[in-house]
Formats: C-alpha cells, sequence, structure tokens
C-alpha cells in the first residue's frame, strides 16, 4: 500500500497550558513495497508519526493516506479496524502485550477481533510461528514461561497473523543481544520480500537503516531532516552531526581513510572481505605515489 | 504529554500556605474539623468563615482549581440546604412553596449546616491543594511516630505510599503503551456493549498487572542491593522542620479558638 | 586483599535445575576495568547478583577484599559493591532525582549534612547536578541511568557492577553513560565491572571474561579476546567492525604487527604498513 503525508501537524493537548506540538508539516511519501527507515532522537517525533500510519492518532492538520483510506482532522474516520488490520504494528518491547493462557490463543487474538474464521486463523497462525522460526510445540505452553526472546518472537506472530500489507516496526530489537537483533532484522527482511510487504522500521540503529532499508527520513524536532536513500543520507556526516546523529561505521570508518591515508574506498554497500581487499589493494598502489 | 502528568490535585505555587510545614497544615486542619461543630452564633461563624477563606486567598490557588476540588460536594451541600429547608418545622412560617410552608428554622438550619459543610470541604481540600502527596506523606510518617513503639510498621507504610507515588506515572504511560498495542490488534475500548467493553479490559489488566509485578521484584532488588533493610538504622534526607511561619499559624489559630468560644452563644 | 575473588562457584536457581554456573574462579583487582560477555543464559548476570550477595553460590566462595559473602556480611559488603541494573526505571527509587541518590545513603545511616553534600558531588559526577528536583518520568533513560550511577557513588564504593545499563538505553544515552563511566574511572580510584553485550564497551576495559555455559570461556585483554576471533565464532560472539577488517586485510596480504581495538589503530598501522613497504 502506498502511504503519503501531506502537511501533517499533530499537536497534543491544543490549548492547554501543556499544548505540544509533536509533528510540523511534514510531508512524505512512501511507495508499495519499499522499504523504510523512519531515524531520529527521543522526542524527535517518531512516535508521533508511527501512530498515524494505523490511525492511533488522527492529524491535527493535513492528510494521511494509506493505501485507499485517509485521515484527516475532523473527518468521521469510519473504517479505522479495516485499516489496522491492514497495517500490523510490532510495538517497543511488544511481548508486553501477550495475555492469552496459550501462545496459540494470544497469537489467534488479532485475527479473532478482526473476525477472521477459525480456520484460517489455525492456518496463519502455524504460518507465523513458522515465520518466527519458533518450534510449533511452543502453542499450547503459556506465553509467560517462555524466554525473553521467545516472548518477543510470539508477539510479532500475534501481528503477523492479522495478514497486513504493511508492517509497522518500532526499534523492534531493542534490549535483545547481538546475536539475537541479527536474526530478528534478517526474518523481518525476509518477510517483506516475501510477502512484499511495505515496511517502516523505526530505529536509532544506523547500522540497521544501512543494511535493511531502501529509504530513509530523519525526524528532528518534529520536521522532516532529511530523505533519501541511505548512501546518499550517509555522504551528509556533517549535517548528521548536526543533530547529534552518527553515520553508520563503515562509513565513518571509509571518511577517515579518506583524510588520514588519503586513501578513495568507494562504499556500495560491499561486504568486509570486499571492502579490505579494495584497501589492501589501495594500501599497496600507495606506494606508487610517495 | 509527560509533563501534564499532575498527581493528585497538588497546585505549585510558593504561597506562604504552601510553605507551611504538612504536619502544622493537617494539626490545624484537624483542629478546625472539630470547631466547627462548636460555633452557635452569626459571629463565631463568620469567625471561621474568614479563617477559610483567608487562608484560600493567602494560597493564591486560582480559584477555578478550588472549586474544582468543591465541584463534587456542591450537590450535597444543595441537598442538605434543601432536606432542612423541608423537613424543619420549627419557628415562624415565613412563606409557602408549592403549597409547603418554608419555615425559619429550616432556612436557618439548612444555611448553618451547608456552611460547615462548605467550610470543612474547602479547608481540607486546601491541603491537598497546597501540599506534595510526598509531603504528606512525610507528614504522616512523622504524626504517627508514635505508634512505632507498638509496632505498628509506619516506615513501611510511608515507604509504600512513596513507592506508589513514584510509579504512577511510569504506570499511567504504561497503561497507555498497552492499549494503544491493542487497539492496534483489533481491540475497541471505546463502543460495544457492556459486556464487551468489560471484556476489552482483559488484554489491557493482564499485560499490566505482569508488568507490575515484574518492575515491582526488580525494585525490590535494587532496593536491597543499595543496603535497604528496613526502617531500623535509617537516617533521613528529606526533614521537616517547624519554622516560624508555623508558630505563627499556631498562634493565628489559637486566637480563632479562642475568639470563637468568646463569640459563641 | 583489595580484590573480589570467585574460587570455584557453582550455582543453580534451584535444586532440579541446571547449574547456571560451574565451577567459576577469577579475581577482579580494586582498581581494574573489567567487561564481561557472553550470551544471554550464559551465567554474565548470575555472577553480578553473586558478587553483592544478591544470591548465594551452592558451592565454592565469593570473597569480596578478603571477607566471604554470606548473609551477616552483605550489609557491609553491599557498601563496597554497588550496583547498576539494567531497567532505568525499576531501580529510581524515590520521587525526585535527589531523594534518590539519597536512598542508599538512608540506608546505610549516613548523617543528613554528609548526605548534602554528597548528593552534590555525586550529581556532578555525573553532570546531573541541575536535575537536584525533577521526578523520574521528566527524564530520559540515559539520564535516568546517570542518576543510579550517582547514587552508587554516593555511598562511595570500591566495586561498581554495570548489569547491562546501557542495554534499553538509545546510543546517545549510551554515549552519555559511556563517558560517565569513563570519568568515574578515570578520576577516583575504583573498580568497574561492566556486563555487556556492547562491544564497544569491551574495547575500552582491561581485562576481559568470556562465559559460555556457565563457565568462564576465555580471560584476556581486550586485543588478546578479539585476535582469537574463531574461538569466540564457536560460541557465536561477535567481534567489532575494526577486528573483522583487520582480519580480512590479513586475508588480503597485509599483516598487521597487533590487534587494533580501533579505527584510529587500523589506520595507524596501515600507515606504517605503508611506510615499510
Amino acid at each position: 500500500m502506498d502511504i503519503s503525508f501531506e502537511h501533517v501537524s499533530y499537536t497534543y493537548q491544543p490549548g492547554s497550558p501543556f499544548e505540544y506540538r509533536a509533528l510540523h508539516d511534514v510531508s512524505f511519501s512512501i511507495p508499495s513495497g519499499s522499504f523504510v527507515a523512519i531515524i531520529g532522537h527521543t522526542g524527535s517525533g517518531k512516535s508521533t508519526l508511527l501512530q498515524h500510519l494505523n490511525g492511533l492518532l488522527v492529524p491535527t492538520s493535513g492528510t494521511v493516506t494509506i493505501g485507499d483510506y485517509r485521515l484527516k482532522a475532523d473527518e468521521k474516520n469510519k473504517q479505522l479496524r479495516k485499516l489496522r488490520e491492514k497495517v500490523g504494528v510490532v510495538f517497543q518491547y511488544p511481548e508486553h502485550q501477550l495475555f492469552e493462557e496459550t501462545v496459540a490463543k494470544d497469537i489467534a487474538f488479532g485475527p479473532e477481533n478482526f473476525g477472521v474464521d477459525a480456520k484460517e486463523i489455525d492456518k496463519r497462525t502455524k504460518e507465523a510461528i513458522r515465520a518466527t522460526k519458533l518450534p510449533e510445540e511452543l502453542l499450547e505452553r503459556s506465553p509467560f514461561d517462555l524466554s525473553g526472546g521467545q516472548m518477543r518472537r510470539v508477539a510479532i506472530s500475534g501481528v503477523l497473523a492479522m495478514n497486513p500489507e504493511v508492517l509497522v516496526l518500532d526499534e523492534p530489537t531493542a534490549g535483545l543481544d547481538p546475536s539475537g537483533q541479527r536474526e530478528i532484522m534478517d526474518m523481518f527482511y525476509d518477510l517483506h520480500h516475501e510477502k512484499q510487504l511495505t515496511t517502516v522500521l523505526v530505529t536509532h540503529s544506523m547500522e540497521d537503516a544501512l543494511a535493511y532499508a531502501d529509504h530513509i527520513i530523519i525526524l528532528n524536532e518534529g520536521e522532516v531532516y532529511m530523505e533519501g536513500p541511505p548512501l546518499d543520507i550517509f555522504q551528509h556526516q556533517d549535517k548528521l552531526e548536526k543533530v547529534q546523529l552518527d553515520v553508520p561505521e563503515v562509513i565513518e570508518f571509509v571518511t577517515k581513510a579518506k583524510h588520514k591515508l588519503g586513501i578513495e574506498l568507494d562504499y556500495t554497500g560491499q561486504s568486509v572481505a570486499e571492502l579490505a581487499k579494495d584497501l589492501a589493494q589501495k594500501v599497496r598502489g600507495g606506494r606508487d605515489h610517495e | 504529554m509527560n509533563s501534564s502528568m499532575v498527581i493528585g490535585q497538588y497546585v505549585p505555587g510558593d504561597s506562604v500556605v504552601h510553605r507551611i510545614d504538612p504536619r502544622a497544615k493537617i494539626a490545624v486542619i484537624f483542629f478546625f474539623v472539630i470547631i466547627v461543630f462548636f460555633a452557635n452564633s452569626v459571629m463565631s461563624y463568620g469567625l471561621l468563615t474568614l479563617f477559610a477563606v483567608a487562608s484560600a486567598a493567602s494560597s493564591k490557588v486560582p480559584l477555578p482549581f478550588i472549586m474544582k476540588g468543591l465541584k463534587p460536594v456542591w450537590f450535597l451541600i444543595i441537598f442538605t440546604f434543601l432536606l432542612h429547608l423541608f423537613v424543619t418545622r420549627q419557628g415562624e412560617v415565613l412563606f409557602s412553596l408549592f403549597g409547603w410552608d418554608i419555615y425559619e428554622e429550616g432556612v436557618i438550619q439548612g444555611a448553618v449546616l451547608s456552611l460547615r459543610f462548605f467550610l470543612l470541604i474547602l479547608v481540607t481540600s486546601l491541603l491537598t491543594l497546597t501540599t506534595t502527596p510526598i509531603e504528606i506523606t512525610d507528614a504522616i510518617e512523622e504524626l504517627l511516630g508514635p505508634l512505632k513503639k507498638v509496632r505498628f510498621p509506619v516506615h513501611e507504610l510511608a515507604l509504600m505510599m512513596s513507592i506508589s507515588l513514584r510509579f504512577i506515572p511510569t504506570l499511567m504511560q504504561e497503561t497507555e503503551k498497552i492499549s494503544k498495542a491493542q487497539a492496534s490488534r483489533g481491540v475497541d475500548f471505546r463502543t460495544g456493549s457492556f459486556k464487551d467493553r468489560i471484556q476489552a479490559i482483559v488484554p489491557l489488566l493482564v499485560p499490566l498487572f505482569v508488568s507490575a509485578f515484574k518492575r515491582a521484584e526488580e525494585l525490590a532488588m535494587a532496593m536491597e542491593a543499595r543496603g535497604y533493610q528496613g526502617g531500623e538504622g535509617r537516617t533521613k534526607l528529606r526533614e521537616l522542620k517547624l519554622g516560624k511561619r508555623d508558630f505563627i499559624l499556631f498562634a493565628v489559630f489559637l486566637l480563632l479558638v479562642v475568639g470563637l468560644f468568646v463569640t459563641r452563644n | 586483599m583489595s580484590h573480589i575473588e570467585f574460587r570455584n562457584v557453582s550455582f543453580r536457581y534451584q535444586e532440579d535445575s541446571p547449574w547456571v554456573l560451574k565451577n567459576v574462579s577469577f579475581t577482579i583487582g580494586s582498581d581494574e576495568w573489567v567487561a564481561i560477555i557472553g550470551h544471554n543464559g550464559s551465567g554474565k548476570s548470575t555472577i553480578a547478583k553473586l558478587m553483592n550477595g544478591l544470591l548465594f553460590p551452592q558451592e565454592g566462595e565469593i570473597l569480596v577484599d578478603g571477607e566471604t559473602v554470606k548473609p551477616d556480611t552483605i550489609w557491609n559488603i553491599r557498601k563496597r559493591v554497588g550496583m547498576v541494573f539494567q531497567n532505568p526505571d525499576n531501580q529510581f527509587v524515590g520521587t525526585t532525582v535527589k531523594d534518590d541518590v539519597a536512598f542508599g545513603m538512608e540506608n546505610h545511616g549516613v548523617p543528613r549534612e554528609v548526605m548534602i553534600e554528597r548528593i552534590q558531588t555525586s550529581l556532578e559526577a555525573v553532570k546531573m547536578q541541575d536535575y537536584e528536583k525533577h521526578e523520574p518520568h521528566r527524564l530520559s533513560g540515559g539520564q535516568k541511568q546517570r542518576v543510579a550511577i550517582a547514587s552508587v557513588l554516593a555511598v562511595s564504593p570500591q566495586y561498581i557492577i554495570l548489569d547491562e545499563a546501557t542495554a534499553m538505553l538509545d546510543p546517545k544515552g549510551r554515549k552519555q553513560i559511556m563517558r560517565t563511566i569513563r570519568d568515574v574511572q578515570e578520576e577516583q580510584n575504583l573498580a568497574l565491572i561492566t556486563i555487556t553485550h556492547d562491544l564497544q564497551e569491551v574495547t575500552e576495559a582491561n581485562r576481559v571474561l568470556v562465559m559460555n555455559e556457565g563457565e568462564v570461556w576465555m580471560e584476556g585483554g581486550p586485543r588478546d579476546i578479539f585476535s582469537k576471533k574463531d574461538q569466540l565464532k564457536e560460541i557465536g560472539l561477535d567481534t567489532p567492525f575494526v577486528s573483522q577488517l583487520a582480519e580480512q586485510l590479513g586475508h588480503a596480504g597485509i599483516k598487521l604487527s597487533r590487534e587494533p581495538l580501533h579505527h584510529e589503530e587500523l589506520l595507524e598501522e596501515l600507515w606504517t604498513f605503508r611506510s615499510n613497504m
């Protein structure tokens, strides 16, 4: 589903002493099937933006369009349920939303609310649990007996079982160990391609944005600060530093190599091994210029 | 968002009333509540009202906040007045209303009781309007201090209260977070029958309880790691000290008590 | 006698459950920075809890400055071994920053005048002195963790354990904490034990303990540890980017004289390599 924001602003508690403008005149569009990373510090408006994607919030002014659904201030939004079925949101620490007696029931909770029939739910549950690489034996266990990592996968399965077309991920790897983080991100990446989803990843991690996203939107103080393909964005280290954001380590290294050794490495997403080969060649070749 | 979270009715300020020792406030309010029942003349009621209104004025709490505190009891005050108006049958008949005789004594009784009610609510809500919950907790711990001798867990009670206060905003944020997560999974908290809505609460309550228990467990461990082992041998950072201001209050209050008994019939 | 010593320590949570730690022995000096790494479930956090008597081993002995950790010594030991946990919210006891820093001191019966002074100095040490009266819900995760460090410092311990204290923070908060830890380690003569997944944190430690399935799998300086990539890979642990790049450079025929720990070291190595050609 195509997603577009047109001059969206959002203000919390307007007209009160606590009035707080979280988004200001935000416009962008995300074509169907793309993997977009939204980056920004705490307080940049990320989480407010995220809540517009499935109608938890409706803009104070401006228009949000998701597929055929339109969210606009002062318009009755009757199809919110339909929208929420199509847009699956994996919140930060999603294991906190588990509540059923068994894993199977918890996974079925979303689809049940949307009126999916029992047979179909059964099928989807099995599919979801396979996608998150959990053993089927867990289905009849209580989610509260599982390890933290397993609980997170159950919660993710619960969102996947809704069969969403858009997947919104809010820091889905927070608090996991490095190998767990990689597994989860790889899993989402595979799903994205397999099911041709539109994926919106809200993250602090520049490394993840570089590795998985094909488009980056950087938010700062409620406004779109930068936007573009990862490699273009990370060209502008100075501009990122101004809002206290880093570039991925590999790009930082490439820049340093240029300044300190005068070696120009062209980073286009190659592996560490390829980069090392290129670097080795240039270090050796460097002798001829001296 | 976060900054808007105000616990209880406290209205931040720096007035004399705000700065009075919370123990002094509680003590004075306690005795005020008692002496209200001794007033029986116009003058004595006048004195009490003067004291209450002057206190409210010097607290510099904006009138709307004070009125908000009285809102839930307006009904009771008016009801009390009407009840006496119609039920009391003493003194002269003043006039007739819808064929019902209104007696002089009824008007007086109704007015007096409503005024008492009003004074009590005004003064007690002034406490919560000008004192932070944690100050009230400290004051209660101090005032109940003597009960430690009979092994009443005063310190534990106060600590429990202060930790609850500390975690109210955290749990409120959590509630919002979980209800949004469940709404994203298709729960509708707003519409549907009563039964539906009760059922919609379960996916909210269970995770909240689970998380509250987990927090409690971790907090207990953190407290233990920081050397907590009960009230014994503990020192305290927050200290309550009676100052000049508090003694002036006591003196004024004493004058009020004397005045009250002089003006009584 | 100033060190923490684990002597053949074994631990399990219940009698019929598997051992979490198996015959673990090591020592940590009173001015060292030791990083403990390993997978979730490798026994890292259990080590932390054993160090200040939140748990007791079934076998072996733990000594802090020569004193055995047991139920009647823990109050004394907890003054010397401070601990910062993972979740910033679930260790903040006070209703304000000032009250939270005071909590530990109140427990240890520190006189009020001393408390007031130490609140000031320990909040300055973590650069939170302007937040004395702030309530916890108005602070970021990183700020709460800095307050937690200040609370521990206020009791003036000899050892500070940070049990995945940066795991729940955003990069900005993580950086603040790392800077704080570095400052504290430099200015105050104390030992730091950081339990972490963050490889950047590991490179800054003096010594690294690698835990795997309840045992000490490897022990050494960060340079030694990261040079043994095959062994780390065997238990599925990552190495830092520079370390990986150095390894690949080796495959491409550039042998470096030592294992680089950060960009600058690697670039220097390459500089030397080039000038020696």
